[in-house]
């Protein structure tokens, strides 16, 4: 085991596919010269030369054709979108043409593709590069939508995501790419659609994704030591495919549920998953489902706006003492 | 719009050393026949109801699909429009697979999954139909930057409207492809209206296509689309330069479309004067007369003619003899293992 930071586990995760397989190839705005605005792919450049890693133009929807048109006639490619608020100008590429394209021509057509985007808040950028925009992938029928926590997962899952035959959406937490941890030494290669229960507990369970889930394990320690209750603690990593056997699981033998988010409230990831805990497992439950996300408003700059919208880790044990009454 | 100052048929006349062969011109020919033929068909099989939804028809534009489709080498890929069905059967994809995906039936090209604007058949080449404006331009380019990367020889070819050049898609890819001098070819065809409005109103160049060239180092390359040896020279020289390693082009092909946008459009909005012109020039009598010039018998052109009735006619029953797509369809092909499971 290394320790390594998560923006490192990042580019380690790339070279590992880079260096087994030809066909992978990246792309993306600044990602090669520069080593990535975030300084997650420094190093690939010199490591495998220009015609694999390559610099382009800001131009988002071209970024996301090459990778399509390249992943359809044989390649793997990696595509960064900077930001993923920038999502929003492909996004007609990746809702109607990746998502969509195998479906349609009924299966002629196979996208190994995927793209990497800078996610979440914490920065203090404004509205318009902090966003949480997971909820937007998963709403797409034919995208994968993975989102690591821990550097281990971010090379692990990303391994996974360059292998996996379907276009995987991989969201990388801003707030994240500078924390540290362990990663197993040697090849490394993690598993799509299954969950990992981070905490064991008995009075309740937690489903957190990105940088909620430090969030929430920090909650739990305090709900435990402060308070005495007792809290599982489960990291989503994928949100399609869900692993939702994991989280029922745990809520059958915890009784109370909730999810922690950092997408805005409305059509946010634990709605579905909550559905699917009052449909499935009603019975199981022993109070209503309570999901604490960042409210509906746009993300505001201020640090200290910012820290009062996404949920912490004291709005987290206040929320679940409020409704454990 | 004139043609005059747009390349025309230099080849319109017999010359002693036309280097487009007698067997590339019946080639020619019998690819923008069956063109028509299908599409009439289609057509026909609206107004019975048996092709639901929409269709864009490209009868008056088969010189352009016929020209690129002669010229290209298997291997080769073809990334279409929503008015796609005239490029798809170019490449040589089955009129009962063409006919039978508009009518949504299990013999279809896609199994009735895609529909009229979405045709694909990657066997031939045809990588996809896209149906939203400016999508396949940067995908096309991605295909290129594949060929070019693993070092093979092929060209891509991107067909679209003139309507697509004015959305940001087009600009972003003609851009990339230009700088990392990628093999593949950008074709306009410029029908004088992108939808129901004349591109003219909307434009701030006199050619969409053409006069936006030299903003990414291309060369201004103007056509008369309604003639068909005219679009395959044209069609040789561009693909032979993007095989040679000589990066892509972007030609704008003049043309005009028959009948309005799509079904729901009569195209009343279209000057008289303008529609009679243009009848004129519809390019398959042209090119049919060429063949008589060039000393093609009428009677082998009429042969060839009836051929292709009959083999339309012979695709049409196929296609309504073929069953409705089966109903576990719905849940097929959403992931490469053939499913669509989002949850354990």
């Amino acid at each position: 085991m290394a320790e390594l930071t998560y923006r490192d586990a990042v580019a380690a995760g790339i070279a590992q596919e880079m260096e087994r397989d030809q066909s992978v190839v990246f792309l993306g705005e600044d990602i090669a010269a520069a080593g990535g605005v975030f300084k997650a792919t420094v190093g690939l450049l010199e490591k495998f030369g220009p015609r694999r890693v390559r610099d382009t133009p800001i131009a988002e929807q071209a970024i996301l054709g090459a990778a399509m048109g390249a992943a359809m006639t044989g390649l793997k490619p990696i595509a960064e979108i900077m930001f993923s608020d920038f999502l929003a100008v492909c996004w007609d590429l990746v809702a109607n043409e990746i998502a969509k394209t195998r479906y349609m021509t009924n299966g002629q057509i196979s996208l190994p593709l995927v793209i990497r985007t800078g996610n979440g808040g914490g920065s203090r950028f404004g509205a318009q590069h902090s966003q949480s925009v997971e909820n937007w992938a998963m709403a797409i029928p034919g995208l994968k939508v993975v989102a690591p926590s821990t550097p281990a997962d971010a090379k692990g899952l990303l391994a996974a995501a360059i292998r996996d035959p379907d276009p995987v959406i991989f969201f990388e937490h801003k707030a994240l790419y500078s924390t540290k941890g362990e990663v197993p030494d040697g090849e490394h290669v993690d598993t799509l659609g299954t969950a990992a229960i981070r905490r064991q507990g008995s009075d309740l369970t937690i489903a957190a994704l990105g940088l909620m889930v430090p969030r929430a394990l920090e909650a739990a320690e305090k709900l435990q030591a402060e308070h005495g209750i007792s809290a599982t603690v489960i990291d989503v990593r994928s949100l399609v495919p869900l692993d939702l056997q994991t989280i029922f699981s745990a809520v059958s033998k915890t009784g109370r549920f909730y999810t922690v988010e950092e997408n805005p409230r409305l059509c946010g990831w634990g709605a579905e998953i909550s559905s699917l805990v009052a449909e499935e497992l009603f019975w199981d439950l022993d109070a209503p489902i309570t999901r604490i996300t960042t409210p509906h408003v746009p993300l505001p700059a201020a640090d200290r706006l910012e820290d009062l919208t996404i949920p912490s880790a004291a709005r987290i044990v206040a929320t679940i003492l409020r409704t454990m009454d | 719009m004139a043609l005059s100052k747009v390349e025309t048929a230099a080849g319109s006349r017999p010359q002693a050393n036309d280097e487009i062969d007698a067997a590339t011109r019946l080639a020619l020919y019998r690819s923008q026949f069956e063109i028509r033929t299908v599409e009439k068909r289609a057509y026909d099989l609206f107004l019975q109801n048996l092709i639901k939804g929409t269709s864009h028809l490209a009868i008056g534009q088969e010189a352009i699909a016929a020209g690129f489709g002669t010229s290209m080498k298997h291997g080769d890929w073809s990334f279409c429009t929503y008015r796609g069905h005239a490029h798809t059967l170019a490449r040589g994809s089955s009129m009962t697979g063409v006919l039978g995906e508009l009518m949504g039936r299990e013999c279809g090209l896609m199994g009735g999954k895609g529909g009229s604007m979405h045709l694909t058949d990657v066997e031939k080449g045809v990588m996809g139909s896209y149906a939203i404006i400016g999508a396949h331009l940067p995908i096309a380019m991605g295909a290129a930057w594949s060929a070019q990367y693993r070092g093979t020889d092929q060209v891509a070819v991107c067909f679209f409207g003139d309507g697509t050049t004015n959305i940001g898609a087009f600009h972003e890819a003609l851009s990339m492809a230009a700088i990392w001098k990628l093999p593949v070819v950008f074709v306009c065809e410029n029908n004088l209206y992108m939808e129901y409005t004349p591109i003219s109103a909307v434009t701030p160049v006199k050619n969409p296509a053409a006069d936006r060239a030299s903003a990414y180092g291309l060369e201004r390359i103007l056509i008369d689309g309604n003639d068909a040896d005219v679009v395959y020279r044209t069609a040789q020289s561009a693909i032979a330069r993007a095989r040679a390693g000589e990066g892509p082009s972007l030609i704008e092909a003049l043309t005009y479309r028959h009948h309005g946008h799509s079904r729901a459009d009569p195209g009343k909005y279209r000057p008289a004067e303008e529609v009679e012109v243009w009848m004129k020039r519809d390019p398959i009598p042209l090119y049919r007369q060429r063949l008589i010039d060039f000393g093609v018998p009428e009677s082998a052109i009429l042969a060839m003619e009836d051929e292709i009735r009959q083999a339309v006619d012979q695709a049409t029953e196929a296609a309504k003899a073929s069953r409705p797509p089966a109903d576990e369809l719905i849940y097929k092909d959403v992931w490469a293992d053939g499913g669509w499971a989002w949850r354990n």
